[in-house]
């Protein structure tokens, strides 16, 4: 265990440097515009231009430039070009919102697929299958940008139950919070309800034919012990893979859409302003945080799996 | 003596497919007595499987059509339902596996599977009790170190100490019949010897009635009293193991021991074999189903013989061969040993 959560450690820093060096060199290589011509406005003075690139020291040379960069990600001195405001103190601010929003969504997404694919997979054939998997399928194929109107159209504007998006923090009010976040959380849910339903499925389909179910069933199981204990529990293995990835991605600000068609101020939408200013430092500091979140939560799933799969042992080779 | 324990009469299993009825079972009759071991023996697709799993109700499906009647204890089995099926199971019949690979679940410690196969029927058994039954039955089928071996997962153990857990997960409740299919094929032949004179050794001590599947009649002469060789969904032909051993009838049955290699004969230059594959189901040849690949075949073997004994001072031994006992005694020797002659056409009617 020691030894595992060392490796990971060392392959987190790994993982960070690579994405720092990465978005570092496409902002560098991909310049439309020198930033310091855009930050001194279209009709600036080349001595204006100049001054703000001392200032900011574009006028270094690019390996400098990143160690002074990373030097102000340690230090969380890193701040945006304009306004010029701390990226640290912006990402803090968003967490809470982008942290609601996905945790939520996920606990609804991971209980609703799971449900349903189990419903799914023991019906299979039947009339409850084909119904589920056209619900799956709906819900795959819509469009968060369509589904996110749709829901204000209904919930928000023709029966007024739930508020119009905005963020309520939990400590100022538990049930605006609740109540303000219950339509972006279907909203990001329901494509991922579909996906995991259909991947849950089609799971246990293919472990129904395994010869230890035929001997669950010989030693007398009921039909339920059967498909929980043994079909069930042995599908989710997949699952748990599949939901690391997708959490952590989402954990990371990739709700961007749903963020933006509710207000809420997280992380995503920070980085979708980031990225239309072209501004290095808060992508940089968005990517960061992303990353390091993606990498969290698989070395979290990675735990859970060596718990559902005794054949997976943490840190150790074949030896046991 | 009065009744048999186990008793199959005409019993049939066809499965619904696209292309039609497959008919994998098709008219098998037998009794099995406690402490007797029947041997079913047959190729891939003979039906053998099908049989023993539809016994004990595994095979029941929406596309199966299951007729005939399985009795256990005159308790009629085709028709009972399905909570009375699964009440059964494991209790008074259990049932081993081919593969002990993929048969047991391995994310679970294989004395906890022990114990919920316990528990399934004796829901008032404790997980200790259920435990300590557990350490009992691995040291019952010979696994060392019971005690800490039963909190291992199934890829701890090789493969013919996993077969010796299946077993004692089998035994568990003292059933009255053992179902072994192909029990022996995914094994060592060092280690088929000692699972089968486990399965003999556990035959003898609990009186158990034993049915063993199996493509292999070196493992039938091991064990059985009494052998059923099946063909195409029906048994061709059936008696004790020394008749079936010493007086074979069909010549599929000569066929099969004439593949086993042995090494107390001189080495063959071919590995003998018998020609061509088993037919479809879906689309058998009229007649005898053996015909196509039968060396000699003639003009009565396009109708299909019922399974009669053909020889009067056996009555128990059965065939469905149209040649006379003479003829077949001559024909079956083949370089003065039993076996079937390379054909005279190789190929399909």
């Amino acid at each position: 265990m020691t030894r595992f959560v060392a490796r990971r450690l060392i392959g987190m820093i790994a993982v960070l440097f690579a994405v720092s060096v990465i978005v570092f060199v496409v902002f560098m290589v991909v310049p439309k515009q020198n930033p310091a011509q855009t930050l001194a406005g279209k009709n600036a003075t080349p001595l204006l231009v100049k001054s703000i690139e001392e200032e900011w020291g574009f006028d270094e040379s690019l390996p400098v430039q990143y160690a002074t960069m990373m030097k102000k990600v340690f230090t969380g001195e890193l701040t945006s070009y304009k306004p010029r405001l701390p990226v640290s103190d912006r990402i803090v601010e968003g967490i809470p919102a982008t942290f609601s929003l996905t945790i939520g969504a996920a606990i609804i997404w991971l209980f609703f697929g799971l449900l349903l694919g189990y419903l799914s997979a023991i019906r299979a054939g039947g009339w409850l299958d084909r119904i589920l998997t056209g619900v799956s399928i709906a819900g795959i194929s819509i469009p968060v940008f369509l589904l996110a109107p749709v829901l204000i159209y209904f919930f928000t504007n023709k029966l007024e139950i739930f508020p119009n998006g905005q963020y309520v923090p939990f400590g100022e009010d538990p049930a605006e919070w609740l109540k303000h976040l219950i339509l972006p959380w279907v909203t990001l849910a329901v494509l991922s309800i579909g996906f995991y339903s259909r991947v849950l499925r089609s799971n246990m389909l293919d472990v129904m034919n395994e010869d230890y179910v035929r001997t669950a069933r010989a030693k007398g199981l009921s039909e339920r012990q059967v498909m929980t204990r043994h079909v069930l529990r042995n599908s989710l293995i997949p699952v748990i893979t599949l939901f690391g990835l997708d959490f952590g991605a989402t954990i990371a600000g990739t709700a961007i859409i749903t963020e933006k068609i509710y207000s809420i101020d997280g992380i995503g939408l920070y980085a979708a302003e980031a990225v239309a200013k072209f501004e290095l430092p808060p992508i940089m500091g968005v990517a960061l945080y992303g990353a390091f979140f993606v990498v969290l939560i698989n070395t979290i799933v990675d735990i859970v799996y060596a718990y559902l799969d005794p054949r997976v042992r943490l840190g150790e080779t074949a030896s046991s | 003596m009065s009744a048999p324990l186990l008793s199959v009469k005409g019993l049939r299993v066809g499965f619904a497919t696209e292309e039609g009825v497959l008919q994998a079972v098709d008219g098998v009759n037998f009794d099995l007595w406690p402490g007797e071991v029947v041997a079913i023996v047959g190729e891939s697709g003979s039906g053998k499987s099908v049989t023993a799993q539809t016994i004990i109700g595994l095979t029941r499906a929406n596309n199966a059509r299951i007729e005939g009647s399985v009795k256990l204890g005159g308790e009629e089995l085709t028709s009972a339902e399905d909570a009375q099926m699964r009440q059964l199971r494991g209790e008074r019949v259990a049932m081993i596996f081919q593969d002990p690979m993929t048969s047991f679940n391995p994310v679970y410690r294989l004395g906890d599977q022990i114990v919920e196969a316990i528990r399934a029927h004796r829901p008032d058994t404790s997980k200790k009790q259920g435990r300590e039954r557990a350490v009992e039955l691995f040291e019952a089928v010979g696994i060392p170190d019971a005690a800490r071996r039963v909190d291992d997962y199934p890829h701890e153990f090789s493969g013919g100490m996993r077969q010796r857990a299946m077993i004692a997960m089998a035994l568990a409740l003292e059933p009255e019949v053992l179902i072994a299919d192909e029990p022996t094929t995914a094994l060592d032949v060092t280690i088929q010897a000692q699972i089968l004179g486990l399965i003999e050794q556990l035959n003898r001590e609990h009186n158990l009635a034993t049915i063993l599947i199996t493509h292999d009649l070196g493992v039938v002469a091991e064990v059985a009293d009494r052998v059923l060789v099946m063909y195409a969904g029906k048994v061709v032909e059936e008696g004790t193991l020394d008749e079936i051993f010493y007086d074979p009838q069909h010549p599929y049955t000569w066929g099969l021991l004439g593949s086993l290699t042995r090494l107390d004969r001189p080495r063959p230059h071919r590995l003998p074999q018998i020609a061509g594959s088993p037919p479809s189901l879906l689309d058998l040849p009229e007649g005898c189903p053996f015909r196509p690949r039968c060396p000699h075949e003639f003009s009565k073997c396009s109708q299909y013989p019922g399974l009669e004994a053909r020889l009067a001072d056996s009555p128990e031994h059965r065939d469905r061969c149209w040649l006379t006992p003479e003829e077949k005694r001559e024909k079956r020797m083949v370089e003065g040993q039993i076996g079937l002659e390379a054909p005279r056409e190789v190929g399909r009617t």
